[in-house]
C-alpha cells in the first residue's frame, strides 16, 4: 500500500524543492485550508465523490492522493493559462483541464493498480465533479501566480484528504474492526470485537462526518447562520 | 416490467443521495427552503432524463470498442473509451446550458431563486454519476432513459425532503458547533436509515 502512495505522490513532492523559500503568507495558504478554512467542513465542498470509497481505508488513501494530484496540477495549468482563458469560456477550460487530469489518473490506475481502479469503479470519473477542484480553479488559480495556486491545490487537497482519511478510519475500525486491512482488535487479543453494519452502510458516513464536523467547528469556534 | 423496476430501483433502493453520496453539494447549499429545492429538483430530473440517453448514444455508437464501425472498416477496432469522461462533461455542460436558457425563458422568478446553482448542476456528481453507471450497467437505451429518470427522481424527493426538515429545524435548539451542515450531514445520515429499508424488497 505504502509503495503505491510513493509512486503516486512522487509528482507532487518533486514541484516542492525547486521552488523560493516558504513566506508566511505563502505558509498560510498551505495551511489554512487544513483547519480554520477546510474545503469540507467549513466550505461544504466536495463531499460528493469522495464519501462513498471510505469504507475502507486503503481505496480512501488512493482517492486523497489522486484529488490531491489533480487539484495541484489542474491549479497549475489554469494559472498558466490564467491571462489566456476569455473570461466567457472558462467553465468549460476549466472543465477541460480537470477531464484530461482525471483521464490520465484513470488511466494510470487503470494500468498499475487494477484491483484498486476496480474497486473505485466510477468514483474515480467522478472527481471532475468534485467541487473543491472547480472551486480552487475560480477562486484562486485564476488571479494567483503558479507558484501559489500550486501550494493553494496542495493546502486545499491535504485538507480534504485527511478529513475522509479521518472518516475511513472510524468507519473501518467500527465497521470491519480493521485498519488498512490489519485486523487492530484481534492483534491485541480482543476477539470477537462487535462490528457495526450502519459503519459498512453509506449512513455511517454521513454521521460520522456529522460529528466531525461538530468537533472541529466547536474547536475553531466557527459558527454558520 | 423492467422499466418499472429499474425506475423503483433508481428511486429508492440505490437513491443517488443516499446510499451513492452523489450530489452532495448543491443537496446541502440548496436544501435550505423547499421551494427552491423543488425548483433544482426538477432541474436536475430534466437534466438527467436527457443525458443519460444522449451519452449512451455517445457510448454506443462513438466511444466503445469497435463502436465506430458504422464509419466503415477500419474503423472497427478504434477503442475511443478513455475519452469518456471529456465527452460525457462536454455533453452535460450543454445540457445544462440548454436548461438555463429554457428555465430563463419560461420562468425568470424560478431562475432568479436558483441563481448560481444552476450552472452548478453541471459539476453535479450526480448526472455524471448516472452516465458512467449507465455505461457500466451496460444498459439499452431505454433502461437508459428509465434510469436517468428515475435517479433524477430519487434526487428530487432527499432533496425536497431535507429542505423540509432543515426548514423545521429552525425552530430547534441546535448546538453552535453542529449548526448547519454538521446537523445536515447527520439528518441525512437519518434519512439514509429509512431508505435502507427499502433494501431487502425483491423486485
Amino acid at each position: 500500500m505504502s509503495a503505491e502512495a510513493e509512486v503516486l505522490d512522487k509528482p507532487i513532492e518533486k514541484s516542492e524543492p525547486s521552488e523560493a523559500p516558504l513566506s508566511k503568507r505563502r505558509k498560510r495558504i498551505i495551511t489554512d485550508p487544513l483547519n480554520d478554512d477546510n474545503p469540507i467542513t467549513v466550505q461544504v465542498l466536495g463531499i460528493c465523490s469522495a464519501l462513498a470509497v471510505t469504507t475502507q481505508l486503503s481505496p480512501t488513501l488512493i482517492m486523497a492522493i489522486s484529488v490531491v494530484f489533480v487539484i495541484v496540477f489542474s491549479n497549475l495549468i489554469i494559472s498558466l493559462l490564467r491571462n489566456l482563458i476569455p473570461n466567457r469560456v472558462r467553465i468549460i477550460v476549466q472543465l477541460a483541464v480537470i477531464a484530461t487530469l482525471v483521464t490520465l489518473v484513470d488511466q494510470v490506475l487503470k494500468a498499475y493498480f487494477f484491483d484498486a481502479w476496480k474497486s473505485l469503479t466510477v468514483f474515480i470519473g467522478l472527481i471532475i465533479t468534485n467541487c473543491i477542484v472547480m472551486g480552487r480553479l475560480e477562486a484562486f488559480a485564476l488571479a494567483n501566480k503558479p507558484y501559489d495556486s500550486i501550494l493553494d491545490g496542495l493546502g486545499s487537497g491535504l485538507g480534504y484528504a485527511w478529513i475522509i482519511l479521518a472518516v475511513a478510519f472510524f468507519r473501518e475500525l467500527l465497521g470491519s474492526a480493521s485498519v488498512f486491512g490489519f485486523k487492530v482488535f484481534e492483534a491485541v487479543g480482543i476477539e470477537n470485537f462487535p462490528t457495526n453494519g450502519i459503519m459498512v452502510s453509506p449512513v455511517g458516513a454521513f454521521i460520522i462526518l456529522g460529528l466531525i464536523i461538530w468537533v472541529q467547528r466547536t474547536k475553531t469556534g466557527y459558527v454558520e447562520r | 416490467m423492467d422499466l418499472v423496476n429499474i425506475a423503483i430501483k433508481a428511486i429508492f433502493i440505490e437513491n443517488m443521495v443516499l446510499a451513492f453520496f452523489l450530489g452532495m453539494c448543491s443537496f446541502l447549499a440548496v436544501s435550505k427552503k423547499v421551494s427552491t429545492a423543488t425548483g433544482l429538483g426538477a432541474a436536475v430530473i430534466f437534466v438527467l432524463t436527457i443525458t443519460v440517453p444522449i451519452n449512451w448514444v455517445l457510448q454506443e455508437y462513438v466511444l466503445k470498442e469497435g463502436a465506430l464501425s458504422w464509419a466503415g472498416e477500419q474503423f472497427a477496432s478504434i477503442d475511443l473509451s478513455f475519452l469518456r469522461f471529456i465527452m460525457f462533461i462536454a455533453i452535460i455542460a450543454a445540457m445544462v446550458q440548454l436548461v438555463e436558457m429554457i428555465i430563463e425563458k419560461i420562468s425568470p422568478a424560478l431562475y432568479g431563486t436558483l441563481g448560481i446553482f444552476l450552472p452548478l448542476i453541471a459539476v453535479n456528481c450526480a448526472i455524471l454519476g448516472s452516465s458512467l453507471f449507465m455505461v457500466q450497467r451496460d444498459q439499452t437505451i431505454a433502461e437508459a432513459a428509465v434510469f436517468g429518470f428515475g435517479s433524477g427522481t430519487g434526487f428530487f424527493l432527499a432533496i425536497v425532503a431535507l429542505a423540509a426538515i432543515r426548514e423545521k429545524m429552525k425552530y430547534s435548539n441546535v448546538p453552535d458547533g453542529l449548526k448547519g451542515l454538521g446537523i445536515a450531514m447527520i439528518i441525512t445520515g437519518l434519512m439514509g436509515i429509512a431508505f435502507l429499508s427499502f433494501v431487502g424488497i425483491a423486485i
